[in-house]
Order: structure tokens, then sequence, then C-alpha cells
């Protein structure tokens, strides 16, 4: 860990959830997305970014949350990776933080069994715990759910 | 500063002390280690554009030159021919020198004056003397190799090779010195020596080998108008082509992709805004524009498919030496273009075919001699476009491949049962040495190793969307077709729409397009043992729901056409029949929408794996349509069979055995029992409840059914065998025979198969009955039932049928 770290925030129900920024490539509000009948559960559909397709990835499928209301629409966190860009569906984006290395702390108890394999630990905030997720076991839990 | 790449706006920088000297002398004491021969860089860049240039530039003329070396075996000292050998090896040496690169132009010296004496008659052109050109080419480009990773020549010492090329020079005339290389002025067609003698004025080049070449003077006063004339073809040829950067074309070719796919948006709005508009015509010259832009940057891609056939006549010698035998390679249509990658991806198949053939394939001259064939195997490959594809055959004159032997070989290996081997097609067999784990050759060789790989070689061609197909006569020779798509990038389909979604279908899959309308519709779709099928011009079609194959909840599902044929009402359906492989099928769909030309976009890593699709898209309207894999539905569908293609036409059967080819239909019948009817008279195979059976008359049982009254008999009552009682609820199969304007419904146990034979009955001793004999039929011997015999003897009353005829 380096002695000062930036994340990119955003809420997945009342998961306070932060990625690096140096894997974030862009953050957008609801794009509309084309289904893809028989993918893995997690996989919600495509996206039209600028001309290149991009999965789009349900976060709360992937936490076991419950899912999310019809009417409510979902933001777009784009993660760039080695062989392409990668979404991943979440309920709303925050700021970008900057976090001291040595609030790092290993993830609470009380998340669900799903959760837990996907937080690598959390940082303590003035007000409340960022978990940060794994970007690699999510993507990878993800081909398995099917 | 003159620099090979052209003139540069720096003063001069004179070195050395040649007062005379324009610019620089290359000079061996000065120079020392540095590769280049450039005692002052112009700039680090410069120096690797130049080697990168003369990398290329020797490699092409390597590649030239093993061709011509081994035309040159084949038709003799052709002077012509020789004249371009020599140019070659003169254009290595004289550029080699320019760039100190020692070993090679030492080594390219003395093949230079091998050549030289070829030339001029004093030597024969023998196998001794091709193989010793031949290793001066490969250690010219081993030293290339060497000059690309560190600079300069490399290491080694090729003193040997030196040493057999000079012996096979020397051999046919009294020993020439090694003078004759001050004789040539590097000054010929190629750019480096012109511009060197440009340089030098009347300077020469200072031949750096250290062999015992007179050479008295660094700087010879010797006349540039002793350079031999240049051919103009040296020069003209290369003014015609530009060298561009592969990964600027891709990079054009994406673009190009991101326009047809704009372009597509733009007409989509402008279609919205009508014909007459300002908008509309000038969205229409766009459309013109991309359309031409497109063909253009797609045939930049494209290469002639003598890139890789190129190397083949080298490979074959040295192959057929290899394995002791002669082979002759004749290749039509080299100049046949396909696109860069598919190019790339065929490479290792046609090789690997190629391997096989002169290994396993072509016998050796006694052998051949034998057979009263040639001695000289021959080894033939033909390139064409067809209908949107490549098509490529590879044939040999060799021993051909037993079909029996790959059966045996096959059901050795465990991938047929023997059973399933008797019910396959000759074709079919032959295919089979696709499959993974199959070999018949008899021992390893280190050529081709078992013959194994075949089944690789269907997966590589099968990667960039190609077919590859096997045929032999064993004595007579192997003929493997490859067809290939022309381009991956950007293709046509047909757009269609499924449970609310859209989807592209690939067109070079789509056959044909039918339309079942009204209320009879759904009545056309027929069921074989479950499975829906639908009679397109008398052959069976298997049918697969898109709904169903992807969960989707759409109104032509199987259920839903189920619900709504039992319901009477009309629903249309729309078939899509496809081609996989040699199987055709039909796909059921919602709606069928527009053509379009599609941008094929990766479905990435995280989907790559879903076998129903083949990528994505976006549409016109800027939204992601799937496209749709058609051997991905296939094979998940079960339609592609694996031995039996229900699709044969009837006329397609090779073998002219005794008694006609009848197609029949297989039933169960009391119980056990097999029997098998001609499918003739056969108008429809029905599947009913028998609670929906009625009685008339003195307990004949009948059906409503299309609007008339369908009198059903048992068969097996009227066979005498065995039979069950009719349970309701319980699907009874029921075929409807006609004739002559009656219908009669003919309950079974169960409809096994559809099979076609060379029907050999035999006949009973003591007259049939209603049998009209008994037959083999997959192997077990079934009775073949005489219906009109039956029909006639029942005690069924027969009605005169309003049952509509269908088309």
């Amino acid at each position: 860990m380096h002695s000062s770290d930036q994340f990119c925030t955003f809420r997945v129900d009342d998961l306070y959830l932060g990625i690096a920024v140096t894997q974030v490539q862009e953050v957008l509000r609801y794009q509309e997305m084309t289904p893809v009948p028989k993918a893995p559960g997690a996989v919600h559909g495509l996206i039209n970014l600028r001309g290149q397709i991009v999965p789009a990835i349900d976060l709360r499928t992937c936490l076991g949350l419950v899912a999310r209301a019809e009417d409510a629409p979902s933001m777009n966190v784009v993660i760039r990776m080695e062989e392409g860009c990668c979404s991943l569906l979440v309920d709303a984006i925050g700021d970008v933080v900057d976090v001291a290395a040595e609030s790092f702390e290993t993830p609470p108890q009380n998340l669900n069994a799903a959760a837990r394999g996907l937080i690598r630990g959390v940082y303590k905030l003035d007000d409340s715990l960022l978990l940060i997720l794994d970007v690699e076991a999510t993507l990878a839990l993800d081909l398995v759910l099917a | 500063m003159w620099c090979p790449m052209g003139w540069f706006p720096s003063p001069p920088v004179v070195i050395g002390s040649d007062p005379g000297a324009q610019g620089y002398v290359p000079r061996s004491d000065e120079c020392g280690a540095a590769p280049m021969g450039c005692a002052q860089p112009v700039g680090g860049r410069m120096v690797d554009e130049v080697i990168q240039e003369f990398l290329l530039e020797t490699r092409e003329n390597l590649d030239l030159l093993d061709n011509e070396l081994v035309c040159m075996e084949e038709v003799g000292a052709d002077k012509d021919l020789l004249d371009g050998v020599f140019r070659s090896v003169h254009t290595i040496k004289g550029t080699c020198g320019f760039l100190e690169l020692t070993r090679m132009e030492r080594v390219s010296h003395v093949g230079e004056g091998l050549l030289s004496k070829l030339r001029d008659g004093q030597l024969e052109v023998s196998t001794e003397v091709v193989d010793g050109l031949l290793a001066m080419g490969d250690a010219l480009r081993e030293m290339l190799d060497a000059c690309e990773q560190t600079g300069t020549d490399g290491d080694k010492d090729y003193a040997d090779l030196v040493e057999r090329l000079a012996a096979l020079r020397d051999g046919g005339a009294p020993a020439a010195a090694e003078t004759a290389g001050t004789d040539e002025v590097v000054s010929e067609g190629d750019a480096y020596g012109r511009g060197i003698a440009l340089l030098f004025g009347e300077a020469t080049e200072e031949p750096v080998s250290p062999a015992p070449e007179a050479l008295s003077s660094p700087v010879e006063s010797e006349s540039a108008s002793e350079a031999e004339p240049s051919p103009p073809s040296g020069t003209t040829k290369k003014a015609d082509n530009i060298r561009v950067d592969v990964a600027l074309l891709d990079k054009l070719m994406n673009l190009v992709g991101e326009l047809v796919l704009a372009r597509n948006q733009v007409l989509q709005v402008a279609d919205g805004l009508g014909q007459d508009s300002a908008f509309a015509a000038t969205s229409q010259r766009l459309n013109h524009i991309t359309m031409e832009l497109q063909e253009g940057v797609m045939k930049t891609r494209m290469q002639p498919i003598n890139n890789i056939w190129g190397k083949f006549p080298r490979m074959v010698r040295h192959l057929a030496s290899i394995c002791g035998k002669n082979v002759r390679i004749e290749m039509e249509g080299q100049e046949t273009e396909l696109d860069r990658t598919i190019l790339e991806a065929i490479k290792d198949p046609l090789t690997h075919i190629i391997r096989n053939s002169v290994d396993h394939g072509i016998e050796s001259p006694e052998e051949r001699g034998r057979l009263g064939k040639s001695p000289d195997g021959l080894l033939r490959l033909r390139a064409y476009h067809e209908s949107g594809q490549v098509n490529m055959e590879i044939v040999d004159d060799g021993r051909g491949i037993d079909v029996r032997r790959v059966r045996d070989k096959a059901i050795e290996n465990g991938l047929i049962s023997a059973e399933e081997a008797t019910r396959l097609g000759e074709r079919e067999l032959m295919q089979l040495v696709f499959s993974p784990g199959f070999s018949t050759a008899a021992q390893v060789t280190n050529v081709s190793g078992r013959g194994v790989g075949m089944d690789v070689v269907k997966t590589h061609i099968e990667r960039v969307g190609g077919t590859v197909d096997i045929q032999s006569e064993p004595g007579i020779g192997t003929t493997l077709r490859i067809k290939i798509p022309l381009t991956l990038a950007i293709i046509p389909t047909l757009i269609v729409s499924s449970g609310a979604q859209r989807f592209a279908v690939p067109q070079v899959s789509l056959v044909e397009l039918v339309s079942l309308d009204g209320p009879s519709a759904i009545g056309q779709i027929e069921h074989i043992h479950g499975a829906p099928v639908y009679r397109l011009r008398g052959n069976l079609l298997p049918l697969v729901y898109l709904n169903d194959v992807l969960g989707l909840k759409g109104q032509t599902s199987r259920q839903r056409v189920q619900e709504a044929s039992l319901a009477g009402e009309g629903l249309t359906i729309n078939l899509v029949v496809l081609q996989a492989y040699e199987q055709q099928f039909g796909l059921v769909v919602d709606e069928i929408l527009d053509t379009a030309e599609i941008v094929v976009k990766p479905l990435g890593a995280l989907l790559k794996e879903m076998s129903a699709y083949s990528g994505a898209t976006i549409l016109g309207d800027g939204r992601v349509a799937l496209i749709l894999d058609v051997l991905g539905i296939a094979h998940a569908s079960h339609v592609l069979a694996e031995h039996r293609s229900p699709n044969r036409p009837a006329d397609e059967d090779t073998s002219a055995g005794e008694g006609e080819v009848t197609q029949l239909l297989l039933v169960g019948c009391g119980g056990e029992r097999r029997v098998a009817i001609s499918l003739e008279n056969i108008s429809r195979l029905e599947e009913f409840d028998a609670a929906d059976f009625e009685e008339v008359g003195r307990g004949d049982r009948v059906i409503q059914y299309r609007g008339s009254i369908l009198p059903i008999m048992d068969l097996a009552l009227e066979l005498g065998l065995p039979h069950t009682p009719l349970e309701p609820h319980v699907p009874i199969s029921v075929l409807v025979y006609q004739q002559d304007g009656h219908h009669v419904g003919i309950a079974v146990d169960e409809i096994v198969d559809v099979v076609e034979e060379n029907l050999v009955l035999h006949r009973r001793r003591g007259g049939g009955g209603v049998l009209l004999g008994s037959a083999v039929i997959g192997g077990l011997v079934t009775d073949v039932v005489d219906m009109e015999r039956l029909v006639a003897q029942s005690s069924t009353d027969l009605y005169q049928s309003h049952i509509a005829e269908l088309a």
C-alpha cells in the first residue's frame, strides 16, 4: 500500500465501495443495455460505449444483494482491463476520496458470504466505512455464476 | 549529408583523409565495430530504419531466391532465371558490403562467383549446386536474424559453407582467382548502389572480405560505367508499390468499421426525414463514399495466396528428398487474394496437409513404378473465388485413403461403435479422419508425426469460419477442399427479432426464408420422434425455435406454437433456413426484419465462451445486437446429426446396389417388432390423444381431423401382432396414409426413424400377404408392409376424404 491512495467510490444498496482510480476508465449515467440471453447471471447486458461493446456486470448480483427496483436506474463504473473494458452497475456514484494507508483494515464480519469474497479490505473514514472491491475476483466469479 | 534514406539538410561531414570525397567513405579500418559502418551516426533512428529496410528487402530477395533455385533445378540452366538469381545474390552482396556485414558479404560473394560461372555456362546446374546455393540462402537468413537481434551479422563462422561453395564454383573450371569480386561495382539497380555511386563519383566499394582478393587501394578509380546495365525491371517494380506498416492498415480498417456504423446511423436518421429532404441526398452520397472506401481498405488487407504458397516448392523439395520420394508441385490461382489474418491462420494447416501428402500420401518411386504410376508424385494446389468464399483444393496422386481402414481405425480407437459405422455413408466415414485421436499412418515419422493433427487442421480452419472436406480413392489419390470466407470484419447479415430482441444472422450461412401463414401454417410442422420438422420440397428440415434456444419469451416458442395449434389460432411462422456444414435446418423466429451490413465486434473475454453468439454489433439506431453463431446453435440443438443427415435428397446415393433407393418409415409395432413402410403415400405424421377418438359403425375408430373424419387403423392389429390397447392422454403416433383420395390413419407404437435404403426385398415363399417381404434395415431384419394391400384388406371403412392436400 502506498502512503496515500485515491479511490473512486460508489454505492450499491447500503454498501459504500471503492475501486482504485487507476483501474477506473470512466463513470457514466444509466446506459441502455442489450440483454444477453443465456449469459452468466451477473451479466446484465451489453453497452455501446462510443462504438465499443462493453459488458455490464451487475454488482448487486455479484455481492449477493437483492435486485434493484424496476424503476431505479443503474450507473456505470467502467473498468479498464487488459482484454478490454467492463462496466460495473452500481446504484449511485460517489466522490473520489483520498485515504491514508494506515486506516486500512481487514473486512468486517458482518458481510454476507458472497460479498466477503470480493472485498479486499476497508478504510475507516470519519463517518463511514469504505469497502475496497477486488475487481479481478469480481470478474472471475462472474464466469462461474451461470 | 547523404544516407541511404535520402539527402539530409545537414552540412556534409568529412571524415578521413580524402579531400575529394563528397561525404563519407566507409573504411573498414575506421569503422571498427560500428555495425552500420557509419563512423558518425546520423541519428539512432536513421540507423535503425536503414537496417530495417535492409532486413526486409534482403529477406524478400532470399525468398525469391529460393523459388528461383528450385525452379532452376527443375527447368535447367535458363538464361533469364540465372540472370535473375545472379542479380539477387549480387544485390545482397553489395548491400552487405555497404553495411559492413563482412561475414554475409563473404558468403554471398562466393555464391555470386558460383552463379557467375553458371550464368556463363562454365558450370552445370546440378543438385549439389542448387543444394549449395540453398544452403547459402539459409546461412544468409541466419545472419539476417542475428543482425536483427544484435546489429552485427553474428558470431558464426561459415567457413565450411564458403569452402563448399568455393569448391563447387571451382569444380568446373580452372581455379579462378578470387579477384572476381573486384570487378563488380555496387551500382546495380538497387538504391544503395546508386547512392554510393553518386557519393563516390567514380569510386568503387571496397570489398571488405579478408579472402585473398587482390585489392590495392580502398578507393579505386574504376569508372561506374563498368557497372552492369541495371535492368529496368528492378526499379520499376519498386516504384509501383509502397511499403506500409501493417498496424497502420489495421487502424484504417477499424476506422472504416466505425464509419460504416456511423453511416448506418445516418441512413436511419435520413429515413426518418423522408426521401426528398436535402439530408437524404447527402446521406446517399455518404453511403456511396463509405461503400467504396470500405471496399478499398478491405483490399489493402488482401494478399495473394502466393504469400504462403511461395514457400511450398522449396519445402516440398526438401521433404521429398528426406522421404526419398520425387514430388512435383503445381499451383493454380496463386494470385487469389485473401484477408491477411485469414492467410496467417491457414498457413500452418496448409503446411501440415502438404507434409502429410508428401510423407504418407505419395508413394516411393519404386512403389509407384510397380503400380504403373509415373515415378514423380504430383501435388496440385488450386485456389479460386466463388460466391464470397475462397475455395482451395490440395490434390495428390498418392495412395489415397482407404475408407475401410478409416472405419476400422475409428472403431478401434473407440470413436464410433461398429453398429454406428454400418449406418454411415462413405463421406461421413471419411470425415472421421478429422476426429481427435485418429490416425492411420503405420509409422511415426519425424516429418509429419503419426499423420495426426488433422483435427487441429480442421479446428484452425473452422476458427476463421472455414470448412474442410476430404475425398479420396485408394490407389488414385486424395483431395482436400477448403472453403474460407473472404473477410471477417464486415459481413452482410439478416436482422431477425425474437422475444422483442434483435439478432443478426450471417448471410453466409443463410439458404432461404420460408414464411408459413394462416391457420394451416402450424399444421405444416410435423414431428418425428418428438423433434419438430418441416417438409421443404420433399426434404425434412429439422426445426429449431430460437426462443427456446435462448430462453426468450417470444411468440414462436415451441410451446406457444403448440398452444396456438390446439386452439386453432393462426400464427405466422418464419423459418430462416440455415446451413451448418452439410446439414440444413430451419430457425423459427418471431419476425424477419431487414438485411444489414454490420461490423463484427468481439464479445470480449467474459462472454466468448457462449456458443450461441459469434460476436456483437451496433445497429443503425445505436443499440447493440448479438450475432448468432449458426454452428453453435446447430450443435446445441442437436441438429447436427453425428452420423446421419436426414436431409440428403434421395438421389445422392453413390453405390449402385441392387434394389432401388426408397425412403422408408421405420415404426415400432406390436411391442418389440419393427416394421417398415414406404414413405411414398404417407402424407403426414401426427400425434393424437386417444381420448379424441370416437367410435362409429361396428366399433371402428375415427378422429375428427382437419375438417374431415379420419378412420384409425391399428397396425399391430392388422398385422396380427400383439397390440396394446390405446390409452387416453398418451400421445399416439399416427401415420396419415392417403390413396386415391382416401385417407386413413395408421396407429403405431412409435415412429422410430426415416431411412433411405437400397431396398433388397426377400420375399416369403408362401406369398407375403400384406407384407412385401423382409429386408435388412439398420442391421435388423425388418418386415416391409404393403400398405395398399393392407388398407384394401382392412375392414376399416374409408371415408371419402375432404382433407385438403398440402402443397
